[in-house]
């Protein structure tokens, strides 16, 4: 179980002062349970995950996995970042045995558990290539199998598809599915695409404009296995986006005219 | 098959050109269009260097003089560029330090080095050690700025990665700081090394007992331009010999670099 309690971030700025980013957030994840935020850009989506992960340190606020704080990174959190974030001087092998490297395994060790993943992500025969090599949607599978080969117990992913084209995300979430669904970890997926979250998550959780708080939870009741692509046309799914997009689209207004003001 | 053609003719075509240059130097020494006294002949360069290769400079044999010369240059470059990584790699990592040292490190930079050259001999005196101080600044400052600059601009989102997957401070700089400032530094060992030889030949002519940069000196005190010449043609075999030396470092430690026009890449 993740608990985020009363979590909290605040940037120096030196034109307010203070900027606050995320305010009073709580949220409960329950193990392997796969949970959504939206949010409208900009919102301070990222930075919840960011804290999750240990990368920044919450103001105030705790964060509990099974009742313990979690401070700093551990091994139990894995995070797939938007830009792939894969070596580029390591190939495609080096990379993903580059966790379990870190980690303390032996390289025959390492390199036995990153071939494995190599193999389940569709790679097979790339284990030479460096990322240059490869198309954005290979790279984002050498990002997945980085973060799967630590075998996460809590997977955090920040708009991971984002940089993709619309064929390839929609690939690449039916095999994030799959994935998920032999490794059962529970998942903090960031997005601000709304079919993708419902198409994917268990739970729909729905972000203030900034400071970010929870505004509203969604429970999508879709059958599981679910392939991203066949249930969008689900009668459900259009009802889930018409009642979640009425409680996202004041938020994403908001952010928008602040946006708009600014500049 | 035309393309092939023109390919395989452009080293022939290069050796024409260079050949028709020479040509038409000596020609004009010949015909005495201009004068030998003052511009020297190719065919006097070439007896010349035969002279050194065979009996020896007036300094001893020539492959000694080189030999000192590549000597105060490997050493230059070694030290310069270890000093320059390391300090670049801490100032780049450290910005209080950064902050501290860039003024002085600029000013420094400002100063025009091969005047150094003058201070060394005093300071060292007229063998090695002169010339091996003007390489090590000469050096220095192209190799620190490279490696200041690449410590500086790693990709915080690689550094977040690496730590997430597990890796510590020690990972971190093996795994992520130190390959991804090792394209820039690379980038500078080149031109580097063609300073540190500058650095050693301009500290001999300066003032030395050995070495080609001497031979060189006592060519155009003795007003012999061919002498000069093959002075320079020796120092530029090193050079080129070194360059592609480094090239073929380059190419090893940068393997995973794109080319300059990468394979396509293959699609999803």
């Amino acid at each position: 179980m993740l608990e985020l309690r009363s979590l909290t971030k605040r940037f120096a700025d030196p034109a307010a002062g203070a900027r606050t980013v995320v305010e009073d957030f709580d949220l409960e994840v329950r193990p392997g349970e796969f949970c959504a935020l939206i949010g409208p850009t900009g919102c301070g989506k990222s930075t919840v995950l960011s804290m999750v992960a240990g990368l920044e340190r919450p103001s105030a606020g705790v964060i509990l996995a099974d009742g313990a704080e979690l401070a700093g990174t551990d091994p139990r959190t894995g995070f797939v970042f938007q830009q792939d974030n894969v070596f580029p001087w390591k190939t495609v092998l080096g990379n993903i045995a580059a966790g379990p490297r870190f980690r303390g395994a032996g390289r025959a060790e390492a390199n036995a558990r990153a071939l494995d993943w190599i193999r389940r992500v569709g790679l097979a025969g790339f284990e030479q290539h460096y990322p240059h090599q490869l198309s954005g949607g290979m790279r984002k599978r050498v990002a997945l199998a980085q973060t799967f080969v630590n075998d996460p117990r809590i997977l955090l992913m920040d708009e991971p598809f984002s940089g993709l084209d619309a064929q390839t995300r929609q690939i690449m979430a039916g095999e994030l599915l799959e994935l998920w669904e032999s490794l059962g970890a529970s998942v903090l997926f960031v997005t601000h695409d709304l079919e993708e979250a419902i198409a994917l998550a268990d739970r729909v959780v729905v972000l203030t404009a900034r400071p970010a708080t929870v505004k509203r939870e969604f429970t999508v009741d879709l059958p599981r296995p679910r392939s991203p692509r066949e249930i969008r046309f689900h009668p459900r799914f259009v009802e889930l986006h018409e009642e979640i997009w009425s409680s996202l689209s004041d938020e994403v207004q908001i952010a928008y005219a602040r946006a708009t003001t600014v500049s | 098959m035309r393309i092939l053609l023109r390919r395989s003719a452009v080293p022939a075509v290069q050796i024409a050109i260079l050949v028709a240059l020479l040509g038409a130097w000596q020609v004009a020494v010949d015909t005495r269009s201009i004068s030998v006294f003052f511009f020297g002949s190719p065919s006097g360069t070439f007896r010349e260097l035969y002279e050194w290769i065979r009996r020896g400079t007036v300094q001893g044999p020539l492959w000694q003089q080189a030999w000192v010369t590549m000597q105060e240059t490997l050493a230059g470059f070694g030290i310069g560029v270890v000093l320059g990584v390391l300090l670049g790699t801490v100032l780049g990592r450290i910005p209080v330090l950064a902050r501290i040292f860039t003024v002085y490190i600029g000013t420094l930079n400002s100063v025009p080095r091969i005047v150094l050259g003058s201070v060394f001999i005093i300071w060292f005196g007229l063998g090695m050690g002169s010339k091996i101080a003007l390489a090590v600044v000469l050096v220095f400052f192209s190799v620190f700025f490279n490696a200041f600059q690449g410590a500086r601009e790693v990709d915080p989102g690689l550094i977040a990665n690496a730590k997430v997957l597990g890796a510590g401070r020690g990972a971190v700089l093996g795994h992520v700081v130190l390959p991804a400032t090792f394209s820039w530094i690379i980038a500078s060992l080149r031109v580097a090394f063609g300073l540190a030889i500058t650095g050693a030949v301009v500290g001999e002519i300066l003032g030395a007992t050995q070495g080609l940069g001497l031979l060189i000196e006592q060519a155009q005190g003795n007003f012999d331009p061919d002498g000069v010449y093959a002075g320079l043609v020796v120092t530029t075999v090193l050079a080129a010999v070194a360059e592609g030396l480094i090239t073929l470092l380059e190419r090893r430690l940068l393997r995973w670099k794109p080319r300059r026009r990468a394979a396509p890449a293959p699609t999803t």
